[in-house]
């Protein structure tokens, strides 16, 4: 009961009124290391953490923090080495769990000597997707995912990495599942395709798909996801609801104007200015926004933009990694 | 559950034949056959057994060695390069994952030493003019050479369910040259005492013993192949790659992916 509570506090009681497509249970994962095998490596630790069914979750952390760890036992790859977790409300290794289960690894590779039509038919026979239908849906994945007809029929081993990203997107969602789990699906791909991939998910989403993915490149959480968790040397750091964190306001506010004949009055009364040009730019405290105005209206300068200043992501990044390691929403 | 193993044995064949090692392998196998070609042609007398003492071997040596190439990647490559990770996230068992991969190389195997051997009759055709009822047992002896595949693509999936891919090619080899001389390292261990002995019974019988499927020389020399040894070469390789088989899957089933 004192757990339950616990892990209301940590991720909302509203979270937790849709079934959570993704729960994890003091999940942990050590590795012997060296020669002998006799020093332990923490990979994870105690990681609790709930995602409802429909949600985009972004899984964020720097390098080594212990994302693909994380996915690699949620997914059934590694055994964890405590802790529990549950997928769809069921078990990894029930097979018609994993028939609902999308999974893209971090850059994917696959057989060099298939074509991505031939690759994307084994994955239907060994997703058990009727033969009818086998052709048709292989044709609509590989449109869906931006990958031209001229190229379904090249042999994998010719494809950029991309091109691969692509394939592996196509895969993970070839056989219509609820949850799709993806390692950093960004990586590897220009603007264009980011931005194809960010539609793609949000498309998924709309279609009533849960995504849990991981990220280091903030902007894409940012413009993706409902909620993010923060993870940082195995241990997480932070969850929270994407909306909230960047719509905090920090307590300053910026004004710009142009003409720099209101410079030294604003000076004088304690606040930096940064000019470029005819542009001047000051960040000054919520309760001086009246006063600066006011310099601004008497020296007959003409005010730009008076804009509140939000916490960002990266803000909140930051602030988790820099943080001890205690869960706080 | 078949269809599934089903599919992976059809795209590990896929991906085999694919691949150029195969091809420089087969190529270099047919060249055997045809040296052994020319040198039976400048011998007096025993072209026949020089062709089939050679071009038997060429089809046993090169097939081990496509086996072996293609055998260690069978799992360690896969787990390497993760190709493995959108298999085993699929609803299929690591055990139908084995099972495929070993019908896939194995039906490889089957299919080159199935065009080395017409290569090989055609040799011999040409090199006799005609062909004697008792080149059957060529094909006793052929179909031991696939009894002696098929044992080591089971050796190669076991170590590759474990190990590094240089290590399972570098230890499949060594068991393959090892098990070569399994009945002088049975002869050594029944000759040798105190914890010697038990100790080389022990590896002799770990071992797969590969010279009691070995054949070659006896029907070079015309001489036939019993009923009753097909019967019991054909129990000890089933047994043996069926257990190595079932090995090779229960290490898999716990194995940590990278």
């Amino acid at each position: 009961m004192r757990f339950c509570c616990e892990v209301e506090a940590i991720i909302g009681a509203d979270y937790l009124k849709t079934m959570p497509a993704i729960e994890t249970f003091a999940l942990e994962k050590t590795y012997q290391v060296g020669f002998w095998r006799k020093k332990t490596k923490l990979a994870l630790r105690q990681l609790t953490l709930s995602v409802p069914e429909g949600e985009i979750f972004g899984y964020l952390g720097p390098n080594g923090a212990g994302k693909t760890t994380t996915l690699r036992l949620i997914m059934g790859l590694a055994t964890p080495t405590g802790g529990s977790f549950k997928l769809l409300g069921g078990d990894i290794n029930d097979g018609a769990i994993r028939a609902q289960i999308g999974f893209l690894p971090e850059q994917p590779y696959f057989y060099d000597y298939l074509t991505p039509r031939e690759l994307l038919r084994y994955f239907a026979a060994l997703s058990a997707i009727p033969a009818k239908e086998c052709t048709r849906r292989i044709e609509a994945v590989l449109k869906r995912v931006g990958l031209y007809e001229d190229a379904w029929s090249t042999q994998l081993r010719k494809f950029s990495k991309g091109m691969l990203q692509r394939v592996g997107l196509a895969q993970a969602i070839l056989h219509d599942p609820k949850l799709i789990v993806l390692d950093e699906p960004m990586s590897g791909l220009d603007p264009m395709g980011r931005r194809e991939v960010r539609d793609l998910i949000e498309e998924l989403n709309h279609e009533g798909k849960t995504i849990f993915f991981s990220t280091h490149i903030l902007s894409d959480a940012e413009a993706l996801c409902d909620r993010v968790a923060v993870l940082s040397r195995g241990e997480l750091r932070g969850v929270g609801v994407v909306a909230d964190l960047i719509g905090s306001v920090k307590g300053n506010v910026e004004i710009m104007w142009h003409g720099a004949a209101a410079v030294k009055a604003v000076q004088a009364a304690g606040f930096e200015c940064h000019v470029i040009g005819e542009t001047v730019r000051a960040v000054v405290p919520e309760a001086n926004v009246d006063q600066v105005i006011d310099i601004l209206r008497n020296s007959r300068s003409k005010l730009i933009a008076v804009t509140p200043m939000r916490t960002t992501l990266e803000d909140y990044f930051m602030a988790k990694l820099s943080a001890p390691a205690e869960v706080t929403q | 559950m078949i269809n599934r193993v089903r599919a992976i044995a059809f795209n590990t064949f896929r991906e085999a034949v694919r691949d150029r090692v195969l091809y420089n392998l087969i190529v270099f196998a047919f060249l055997m056959i045809g040296a052994s070609l020319l040198l039976g042609q400048i011998t007096i007398g025993v072209q026949r057994q020089l062709l089939i003492n050679l071009g038997l071997t060429a089809i046993s040596v090169f097939g081990v060695l496509i086996a072996i190439f293609i055998g260690i990647g069978l799992v360690s490559k896969e787990i390497d390069k993760r190709t493995l990770y959108t298999v085993l996230t699929r609803p299929v068992e690591r055990w139908e994952f084995i099972v495929g991969k070993f019908f896939g190389l194995f039906g490889t195997l089957i299919v080159n030493a199935g065009l080395m051997t017409i290569g090989f009759f055609v040799a011999l055709l040409y090199l006799m003019h005609g062909l004697q009822s008792s080149d059957l047992s060529i094909l006793a002896a052929i179909y031991f050479i696939l009894l002696q595949f098929m044992m080591v693509t089971a050796i190669a999936l076991v170590l590759s369910a474990f190990s590094t891919p240089i290590e399972s090619a570098v230890l499949t080899f060594a068991i393959f040259v090892v098990g070569s001389f399994g009945e002088d390292l049975r002869d050594f261990a029944e000759a040798a005492k105190g914890g010697a002995h038990y100790v080389g019974l022990a590896v002799s019988y770990l071992i797969p013993n590969f010279s009691t499927l070995n054949y070659i020389a006896s029907v070079a020399h015309g001489n036939a192949v019993p009923a009753g040894v097909v019967l019991w070469n054909t129990a000890y390789a089933f047994l043996y790659g069926g257990a190595a088989v079932c090995a090779a899957a229960l290490i898999f089933q716990n194995r940590n992916m990278k």
